[in-house]
């Protein structure tokens, strides 16, 4: 056995990977997970609506509903053993037409017969009682919709990981898989790493790692979705997402507004087919037309909340053309056996990602003998946020460790302590986006304007980065070109 | 719980001033919570000259002018409590701050507010395009440059033409880096003709009006914006628009009002600019809560947030001691000139009035408004010269501000510049003032601290 042998290699630091990551963890086996990105969570699981699904939009039978149910029920205990923040808020979908109405009808009987609890028809006259800033003629209630931190959700799945054995190579791209010997040998950026089984959760690039393996069957469609982010005005304005009433076309959720766990109100998707997998640039036609939607469900929104944008990409198996959602692919290839392809892993694959998890140890399973692990851990915890504590508690944190009394970012209350808790992350992941999503750091109103000056002082004075190391995401961001003055 | 008869949130000069304001004012105890490790505020950056010529009739550097505000408010005897960051104001005057030694709250008989302003983001501007590394709000990056010493970029594209991104086009040139144009939104400059005509026309830098970044490009490092003209709406014209390669885009797109706090009190803000509604007392909504400077309403030259600063304590100290309120100084003056330099004239520099000043043909000045604008003419036609403001390296890796002591020949600005890039300052302490290289380019300008360290 060298060094980079293992049982199990997971191909992307997403959700998906690193919940199957972390559910390996609790039988005896060698896991290793391969990122190419120098974080998890840089792809679509930290790209999305962070909103965690009821699971009844999805077609009754298939295995996105079945997936999705389990996973929303099993939402909240799982944040609760990770330590991430989650809140069960609800959700509306308005209706601004009897078609409209008649569509949220037929979402209702899906979702009851996918096993979605609660769901309710509201008249015109309950949904101005309920919400009477949103616009519409009647709605359908969910209440078992939550939103969450997907950054922190993932990022907690994959340190929960490493905890318990889970090796990182991040920035490291798949360039080569070979089956042989029963196994794979698999080359990573400058590694080769050998591992008995494989499993493919590469989202986006999925279909070229099965390609790798000679699964050419296997497309996915980058589908594009356009965000706004606005300021902390979520909580005197929107107590729970709303979305309107799904519309035929290609598979998206619509234009809709979700209150974030930290406050913010998100706009957002818009669906666009593009050619390029990472192409996540925001465009002008969209920005324009977002906004326009997002006032039609929420009259008196204003441009000026504005704070940021952003967007994610859908892996899609549905062709352009076609449109609307493909089931999950989930299987190991009778053609390529000991790979586990996960292919089209699209929403509702973050609510659903432990269910999915399961679903890749059972197939795992039947080849492989798993025998428990009785060191396996399953809680991890998070940095301790001192905007949340109470004075009592601020004070004695402080009392502990004077950086906990030293604000750096203004926007969020974050001090430096919990900034160099995100800085030495038990993943080493150390770019500015990796400290961001960890700390919650640039996230504000001034897009890092205050802090990102003294986080990278922090991170070439008492880190020993040199200037030109500090990357935005890795690799070539770089965010100094050196010293002004050598 | 320890009570103040005023107590400041922010020292930079708006706060200082106010301190100085509320002990001349009769307050017996008044309380700075500034969050820096120094007082100063955005000035602290601002290692360029041209701040203090209303309020002192002299040409100083942003730290000077700092340095100077903060003698004046520890003269009066105000406390200030330095590394304090503001988390809570109540409508009843009780201020909690956050610092290294634990958590401070006080009671205060009147408070001022003097927050600032933050800037204007890419975010909030919603610039299509992809999110590289290289985008900057020119404050940052100034930050960034002048007291952390890390230089954000090589080829550097500006958008908006306000007073800190040009200051910004001049700092970066002056640092090594091609800075390619400045485009602006508006049919003119935002920021003062003066700084059009130091900052931009010294240095050759064009100036594109009525032009704004469509598009940003590269995934990683930021690698080329499109630039657009836009028509008299204000819509990018179709065709228009053209890729510049860059590594660099810095924003200098407009100021906010910062008052994340004000509205913890519940005080009135102004829903189009997010400044504080005050009355002619700059008292705000909410009684014996005053605010000045730009957290009120953004200001061109510090001198005026100072003299706001000043009235703002004043009337707190007044309001403390049930005395009558004083109405407010003007909140600018008329001697600010913005808008384009025009052929055939020379803007004169040396104060915020910028005169157009011609020289005829027979050796007449007209246009100028005092003797010293005569004489800067008649040597900008003869031999340009300025003054040269920057950093000089310490021993232990801090920038020290530093400017010649007095003006050199406009075309030796970059060489001299550079051949400081490589100067480190004496170990030990430094005064403002003080002589660190005597005459270094053999032009006779010495390189003196313009801040201490």
């Amino acid at each position: 056995m060298t060094e980079h042998t293992y049982d199990v290699l997971v191909i992307g630091g997403g959700a998906v990977g690193c919940a199957i990551a972390r559910e390996l963890t609790r039988y005896r086996l060698r896991v290793a997970v391969a990122e190419k990105e120098w974080d998890v969570a840089a792809g679509a699981s930290g790209r999305n609506s962070a909103v965690v699904h009821a699971g009844f939009n999805n077609r009754p039978g298939s295995l996105m509903a079945k997936l999705c149910v389990e996973g929303n029920r099993g939402f909240q205990a799982l944040c609760q053993e990770l330590d991430v923040p989650y809140q069960k808020t609800g959700k509306l979908l308005v209706a601004f037409d009897d078609e409209d109405m008649a569509v949220l009808a037929r979402l209702k009987a899906q979702g009851e017969e996918n096993g979605c609890q609660g769901l309710r028809l509201l008249r015109q006259e309950e949904l101005r009682a309920k919400l009477p800033q949103v616009g519409g003629i009647g709605a359908m209630e969910s209440p078992e919709t939550a939103v969450f931190d997907p950054f922190q959700y993932t990022v907690a799945l994959a340190e929960n990981a490493a905890k318990n054995g889970v090796k990182f190579y991040l920035g490291h791209e798949i360039t080569a898989i070979t089956p042989e010997n029963g196994g794979f040998t698999v080359q990573a950026r400058d590694k080769t790493l050998t591992a008995r089984r494989v499993v493919n959760c590469a989202g986006l690039f999925s279909d070229r790692i099965a390609a790798m393996v000679g699964l050419e069957d296997y497309k996915i469609y980058p589908c594009r979705g356009e965000y706004f982010i606005l300021d902390k005005i979520a909580p005197d304005l929107l107590p729970m997402p709303i979305y309107p009433a799904p519309r035929a076309g290609i598979g998206g959720l619509g234009v809709h507004l979700t209150p974030t766990i930290h406050g913010n109100l998100i706009i957002g998707p818009s669906a666009e087919y593009i050619d390029d997998p990472e192409d996540t640039s925001s465009t002008r036609p969209i920005m324009d037309k977002l906004f326009r939607e997002a006032q039609q469900l929420l009259p008196g929104l204003e441009r000026r909340q504005i704070i940021g944008s952003y967007c994610g990409i859908r892996p899609k198996q549905a062709p352009p053309g076609e449109g609307g959602y493909w089931d999950f692919h989930i299987q190991e290839e009778p053609n390529c056996p000991g790979f586990v392809n996960l292919v089209g892993i699209e929403s509702p694959g973050m609510t659903a990602s432990l269910p999915l998890a399961r679903m890749v140890v059972d197939i795992l399973k039947r080849t492989m003998e798993l025998t428990e692990n009785p060191d396996f851990d399953p809680t991890r915890k998070g940095i301790l946020r001192f905007r949340e504590q109470t004075p009592e508690m601020q004070a004695k944190l402080i009392a502990e460790d004077p950086d906990y009394g030293e604000v750096v970012c203004r926007c969020q209350t974050v001090t430096k302590a919990e900034i160099k808790q995100a800085i030495e992350n038990p993943l080493g992941a150390r770019t500015i986006s990796a400290i961001k999503y960890r700390a919650w750091v640039t996230t504000g109103r001034c897009n890092g304007g205050y802090c990102l000056p003294k986080i990278a002082d922090m991170l070439t004075k008492e880190y020993g980065l040199a200037p030109t190391e500090v990357t935005h995401r890795g690799g070539e961001s770089r965010l100094f070109t050196g010293r002004v003055k050598a | 719980m320890k009570h103040y008869d005023v107590v400041i949130i922010g020292g930079g000069p708006g706060g200082l001033a106010a301190a100085r304001g509320a002990r001349e004012g009769g307050a017996a105890s008044v309380l700075i919570l500034e969050r820096d490790e120094k007082t100063g505020g955005i000035l602290n950056q601002c290692i360029h000259d041209g701040f203090g010529l209303v309020r002192y009739r002299e040409m100083l550097t942003g730290p000077e002018y700092a340095r100077r505000a903060g003698q004046e408010a520890r003269e009066v005897g105000a406390d200030i409590q330095t590394g304090a960051m503001v988390t809570g104001l109540t409508p009843n005057r009780v201020v909690t701050a956050v610092t290294r030694s634990g958590l401070v709250q006080v009671s205060a008989g009147a408070v001022v507010l003097a927050t600032g302003c933050r800037e204007r983001t890419r975010g909030a501007i919603a610039i299509p395009g992809t999110r590289p590394a290289g985008v900057y709000t020119a404050g940052a990056a100034q930050n960034l440059m002048n007291i952390r010493n890390l230089m954000v970029g090589r080829n550097v594209v500006i958008l908006g033409s306000g007073d800190i991104g040009l200051i910004m086009a001049r700092r970066l040139t002056l640092e090594g880096a091609n800075v390619l144009c400045v485009a602006e939104m508006n049919p003119a400059p935002g920021g003062l003709e003066r700084n059009v005509s130091q900052c931009l026309y010294d240095f050759g830098i064009p100036l594109y009006l009525r032009c704004t970044v469509t598009n940003l490009l590269g995934r990683k490092r930021l690698k080329g914006v499109e630039l657009s003209d836009l028509d008299k709406k204000g819509q990018p014209i179709p065709g228009s628009q053209r890729v510049i390669p860059c590594d660099t885009l810095l924003l200098s797109v407009g100021l906010i009002p910062e008052n994340e706090i004000a509205l913890q009190a519940g005080i009135r803000l102004d829903p189009a600019t997010n400044g504080t509604i005050t009355d002619e007392f700059l008292q705000t909504s909410v009684p014996g809560i005053f605010a000045c400077g730009n957290s009120r309403k953004v200001m061109d030259l510090a001198d005026f947030v100072s003299a706001q600063g000043l009235a703002a304590g004043r009337n707190a100290a007044a309001f403390v001691q049930g005395k009558p309120l004083e109405t407010m100084p003007p909140e600018t003056s008329n001697a600010m000139a913005k808008g384009l330099p025009q052929p055939g004239t020379i803007t004169c520099i040396l104060c915020p009035k910028g005169c157009r000043v011609t020289v005829e043909a027979d050796g007449k000045v007209t246009g100028n408004s005092c003797p010293k604008g005569e004489e800067y003419a008649r040597q900008e036609i003869r031999a340009p010269m300025r003054v040269l403001t920057t950093t000089l390296k310490r021993p232990d890796g801090t920038l020290l501000p530093v400017k010649t002591s007095k003006a050199i020949p406009k075309g030796e600005l970059q060489t001299c510049a550079a051949r400081l890039r490589t100067v480190t300052a004496p170990a030990g302490a430094v005064r403002c003032g003080e002589i660190l290289l005597k005459d270094p380019f053999g032009l006779g300008a010495d390189v003196i601290a313009a801040g201490d360290a």
